[in-house]
């Protein structure tokens, strides 16, 4: 009896803490975008990051709320910091010009800024009334790909279905996204001219606590990878616990051997990719479709293939993190 | 109003958000910033209008493109923050200018 | 109400109870230090509080010890990153609130 009576109570509960969250995340990008000072603004949208990730586990999407938590809230923050940093270092000397600057440009700003303003408020207000209208259209009840999905477990070789979307029915977006993130580091690579990575003094405490996290990381991370066949993780989340093990260790002013600087690290880089390729191919010689695994051993084949796409992800967000190329002194 | 339409609302309402300040900022780490709140909300209203209706599973496909965009947003932002870096060096400063072009 | 059922949410809510103390404090508290010292004190111990709870509800002895492990974890990086930020907070030349 108990139990039914409160049933309408909780429904009431999740709507209050649904609304709640829904504003503070509107507040929270409102502030990250509109806050005077740049930390504050990096700091906000991280907190929002980790609210999204809130959303996403409201939303019954706990694949989606792991990577955010990791990528979206932990390696975009990192990355946006160390940034923030660069850009101070080289800031300092002349700030104080360029804070007159701007205030010269305000005050010369001010004659048409009203009317400019309205119509921007109209512009966008036009735009938000479109958007609104068009996902209220938007046909219901639809069942999606849902019952489709599900109805082919079975041969996809993974019980979690978000696995098997990512790695076997929708394998070229995954190819092609692993793809895009090793552009995106030959991109920060060939910008070349990043002066050397701030040199850091971990003290003890930094010290000990990458001792003691970066093992643990490792295990989480292969952990996420094995655990993604039949409940939420995966490559994707398992690759940036490592990324994040990486940035740890990079804070900490390790650095890659030389020895390995060269080819080790770019052969670990392309591994992913290479082994996803490589699978694909060997099914064209085969006589079937590229990426078109057969079912008796694609369980298998799906996990080797995460195996190396995690490795390739995590060095990648991590070189990502340092920024330009590794010294290569064996040049010069 | 259900919990559906609550986060594809909050969504536009971040694309919306996203939007303006991109435009109206002229510091670029601003407008990275902008772009990725954008895709938050982008994400959102997938995601949102991918949840059960009633109890039964949510539809795996639009979660996989999710995780596939958050990947895709960090590399973009990774190169974007790259080349911020490269302006500041090439021209002193990491922000557009504020007068009108002539 | 089963007996375990009554204990997770009496923990649940004191829990809940330290969380709020604890923002109150980020909030209300003059300078980083205290701050900090508010923020991860209250903190830990409403996740401990909230942890124990869950626990009691887990289904296996396997989830509870995840359970434990998560709060082990916040335990030892809220730790050291409070002696980070203090110690990144000293560098800057910021001076401990007196009075």
């Amino acid at each position: 009896m108990e139990a039914i009576s409160l049933l309408p109570l909780m429904t009431l509960l999740q709507l209050v803490f649904d609304t709640l969250l829904g504003f503070a995340l509107l507040w929270l990008a409102w502030r990250a975008l509109a806050s005077p000072e740049l930390f504050q603004a990096i700091v906000l949208f991280i907190a929002f990051g980790l609210l999204m990730a809130l959303a996403w586990v409201r939303l019954d999407a706990p694949d989606v709320a792991l990577a955010e938590a990791a990528i979206g809230a932990g390696l975009t923050g990192a990355l946006l910091l160390a940034t923030l940093a660069r850009l101070e270092v080289k800031n300092r000397a002349k700030s104080e010009l360029e804070k007159k600057h701007e205030v010269r440009v305000i005050t010369e700003k001010s004659k048409h800024q009203t009317f400019f303003f309205l119509l921007r408020m109209l512009l966008f207000m036009v735009v938000a009334t479109g958007l609104v209208y068009a996902v209220l259209t938007l046909p219901e009840n639809t069942s999606g790909l849902a019952m489709p999905v599900l109805e082919n477990l079975e041969s996809s070789g993974v019980s979690n279905p978000v696995t098997a979307v990512l790695l076997n029915y929708r394998g070229y977006d995954t190819l092609l996204e692993l793809s895009v993130l090793l552009l995106a580091l030959l991109g920060v690579w060939s910008f070349g001219g990043i002066p050397k990575p701030y040199r850091s003094f971990p003290g003890p405490v930094l010290n000990m606590l990458s001792r003691l996290l970066i093992p643990l990381l490792i295990m989480v991370a292969g952990y996420l990878l094995w655990v993604g066949a039949h409940a939420p993780g995966g490559a994707f989340q398992g690759g940036s616990v490592l990324g994040a093990a990486g940035v740890l260790l990079l804070l900490v002013g390790w650095r890659l051997g030389t020895r390995f600087v060269g080819l080790p690290l770019r052969i670990t880089l392309v591994f992913g990719v290479g082994i996803f390729v490589s699978a694909g191919v060997v099914f064209i010689l085969l006589g079937r479709q590229f990426l078109e695994y057969p079912p008796s051993f694609a369980g298998v084949l799906i996990l080797l293939i995460e195996a190396a796409a995690t490795l390739s992800i995590g060095i990648t967000l991590a070189a990502l993190f340092l920024g330009g190329r590794p010294e290569f002194r064996r040049h010069k | 109003m259900n919990t559906v339409y609550l986060y594809t609302m909050v969504g536009v309402g971040l694309f919306t958000l996203g939007l303006y300040a991109l435009l109206i900022h002229s510091h670029l780490l601003r407008k990275i910033l902008a772009i990725n709140v954008m895709g938050s909300g982008v994400f959102l209203v997938l995601v949102a209008l991918a949840a059960p209706t009633q109890g039964a599973v949510p539809d795996p496909v639009p979660h996989a493109m999710v995780i596939t965009g958050i990947v895709v947003a960090v590399s973009a932002t990774a190169l974007a923050l790259a080349l911020v870096l490269r302006v500041r060096t090439e021209t002193g400063r990491a922000e557009l200018p504020e007068e009108p072009l002539e | 109400m089963l007996l375990s059922e009554f204990l997770t949410s009496v923990l649940l809510l004191a829990g809940a109870f330290f969380f709020l103390a604890g923002t109150v404090g980020l909030l209300r508290f003059p300078d980083v230090y205290t701050r900090l010292h508010a923020l991860t004190k209250a903190d830990n111990v409403g996740l401990g509080l909230m942890v124990l709870g869950l626990a009691l509800q887990a289904e296996s002895w396997a989830v509870a010890g995840k359970l434990l492990l998560i709060w082990l974890l916040v335990l030892l990086s809220s730790a050291s990153v409070a002696h980070l930020i203090a110690k990144a907070a000293r560098q800057k030349g910021i001076e401990p609130w007196k009075q």
